[in-house]
């Protein structure tokens, strides 16, 4: 069963209204563990980014050939071949970056999100409409990792990617740079998601216009 | 995906004649209100002189001796902290009131002992900012975001102070003598408490300051007979289970107690544990908390004495020299289970 919807709202879903993090609650591990820094955040978006795109060009185009059966080893052979140049070139032009993701880079290979959108959608569709509804999906996880790395790092360490906006007056809320932190973020943020997609405040809205 | 295909079909789709005016906004239909709104419950239909207002004052009125001692004791330390705990705490409330769009619930004075109780556990050398988050995390998180008084699972006022200890760990566990103390010799000067002393130099301190509270501490928790006359109130009047509190002392002083008898050069006294740190404060106000302990005189003394064994393996084992917060919250956690597991029998029940 290939989608239909229009292209557009392909690429639109995975922003906002099928938002991998917000919505669908995949990538978590992640999404709690490496926002601890804008920075890293950004870092394991892209990179999470990257492997969902090309492992969704090499799923469509192989879709009819790959048998039904070992069709998971099948997609988890290719998502762990990007996922290993994603982490070697990492690490080869951007060692901090990859020394302070320590090994949630290799882990991307069983983020939930890549082999999610790959068995629900890109063998099931075309190659065009793969890549598009990776890179909403893409686009979307990386928003929630800035957003909540922007959050984090503002309170738990006073700055933001990297820059110290907040002056000597503030002490860091070590909390927030802490596990507690990542998950008192994510939920108020979901919470507040929820309560603005609440489909009785949206009859509200309609009623109001 | 069939909702995006309809908004798409929508606008092939022949369109209904327009209406010549808009449609009137109808008034709403009135529903009748009675005066006084019908409340139903179940049974039993025991009928009681007790309100929420009428407990939590009582609560207040217990915690006066241990504050106006920790007012005696760490003088304008404690006044700055404890009025920027209750007012933040007051306003918290207020706004969160405001938001949610329900009634004002300060006056039933839960806000103001969940501010009283954050200052009393807070030491007295401790930010004033710090306080104000602390007590605002404890109203908005550990309160509201459960849905409010009676559905929150953990001892609020604890949970704020489990934020700061993970915010700012250093200023939470840096102490000072009172003012009243003979050893002071310069205002303020930093000492560590008689836990504390224990756990990393091996020295034991004298009893008669344990009970007195003339000794380095928390704002409130310093004084252990100050806390147990009102304590002891809030056992008479009922309004505190004295099963918690007694599980609570006695499961420490067994648990404690093995270990000294096994080893007393290297294991406290288990009388010193029963009277050092937060524990009759945690005892007596925190764990008795009535929402977020279990209902049943089973469940009681099961929570009682899993707190008593996990403060003192913290205290014996742990990285901090003080465990009473995390073994009320750790304990807290599992008071559902422990009401589900204590349920009385229905009378007449035959148990598989």
């Amino acid at each position: 069963m290939s989608s239909t919807l229009s292209l557009k709202t392909e690429f639109i879903k995975g922003i906002w209204k099928e938002n991998p993090v917000m919505a669908s609650l995949l990538g978590l591990c992640p999404t709690l563990a490496v926002t601890n820094a804008a920075n890293n955040g950004l870092a394991m978006g892209l990179a999470t980014t990257f492997v969902l795109l090309s492992s969704s060009l090499m799923i469509s185009a192989l879709r009819n050939l790959i048998p039904h059966q070992v069709r998971i080893a099948g997609y988890i052979v290719i998502i762990a071949t990007f996922v290993t140049v994603a982490d070697r070139f990492l690490a080869a032009y951007f060692p901090s970056i990859s020394a302070s993701l320590g090994p949630y880079i290799p882990l991307i290979v069983v983020n939930c999100l890549i082999l999610g959108r790959q068995e629900a959608f890109s063998s099931r569709n075309g190659i065009g409409r793969s890549l598009l509804d990776s890179l909403g999906m893409g686009i979307g996880f990386i928003f929630v990792l800035v957003v909540l790395g922007i959050i984090r790092e503002i309170l738990g360490s006073g700055s933001i990617f990297g820059f110290a906006i907040l002056g000597d007056w503030f002490t860091p809320w070590m909390v927030m740079i802490l596990p507690p932190g990542a998950f008192l973020t994510l939920g108020i943020l979901i919470a507040l998601a929820n309560w603005y997609n609440d489909p009785s405040r949206a009859k509200e809205r309609r009623a109001v216009s | 995906m069939t909702e995006e295909n309809l908004s798409q079909a929508l606008p092939e789709q022949p369109e209904t004649p327009k209406k010549p005016v808009k449609p009137k906004k109808e008034p709403r239909a009135k529903l009748y209100k009675p005066e006084t709104p019908l409340i139903l419950a179940s049974s039993p239909h025991f009928h009681t002189r007790d309100t929420v207002p009428r407990i939590m004052w009582n609560v207040i009125a217990a915690l006066v001796p241990a504050t106006v001692l920790a007012l005696v004791y760490f003088q304008w330390a404690a006044v700055g902290i404890i009025l920027t705990s209750v007012s933040s705490a007051l306003i918290a409330e207020m706004l969160v009131n405001r938001v949610k769009g329900e009634s004002f619930t300060i006056p039933d004075g839960s806000a103001l002992i969940t501010g009283l109780l954050l200052a009393l556990t807070l030491p007295p050398s401790f930010s004033l900012d710090g306080t104000a988050l602390g007590s605002v995390f404890a109203i908005v998180v550990g309160k509201h975001f459960f849905g409010g008084l009676g559905y929150n699972i953990f001892n609020p006022a604890l949970l704020g102070r489990a934020f700061l200890q993970a915010s700012f760990p250093v200023p939470m566990t840096t102490w000072t003598w009172p003012l009243t103390a003979r050893y002071v010799e310069v205002d303020g000067v930093t000492a560590a408490t008689p836990l504390g002393l224990f756990k990393f130099e091996g020295v034991t301190s004298e009893l008669s300051g344990l009970i007195t509270g003339n000794i380095s501490g928390s704002l409130g928790e310093t004084s252990a007979i100050a806390i147990a006359i009102g304590g002891i109130y809030l056992l008479i009047r009922k309004y505190a289970d004295w099963r918690i509190p007694l599980s609570f002392l006695m499961s420490t002083f067994l648990v404690s107690g093995a270990f000294w008898l096994i080893s007393p050069e290297s294991y406290p006294s288990p009388v010193f544990q029963l009277f050092s740190g937060g524990l009759m404060l945690g005892a007596f106000f925190m764990a008795t908390d009535m929402v977020t302990c279990p209902v049943t005189a089973r469940g009681a003394w099961i929570f009682g004495a899993g707190a008593g064994f996990i403060l003192v393996i913290i205290r014996l084992f742990g990285g901090l020299p003080e465990g009473v917060m995390y073994s009320i919250l750790l304990m807290n956690a599992f008071t559902p289970l422990i009401n589900r597991y204590t349920r009385p029998k229905f009378f007449g029940e035959v148990r598989a």
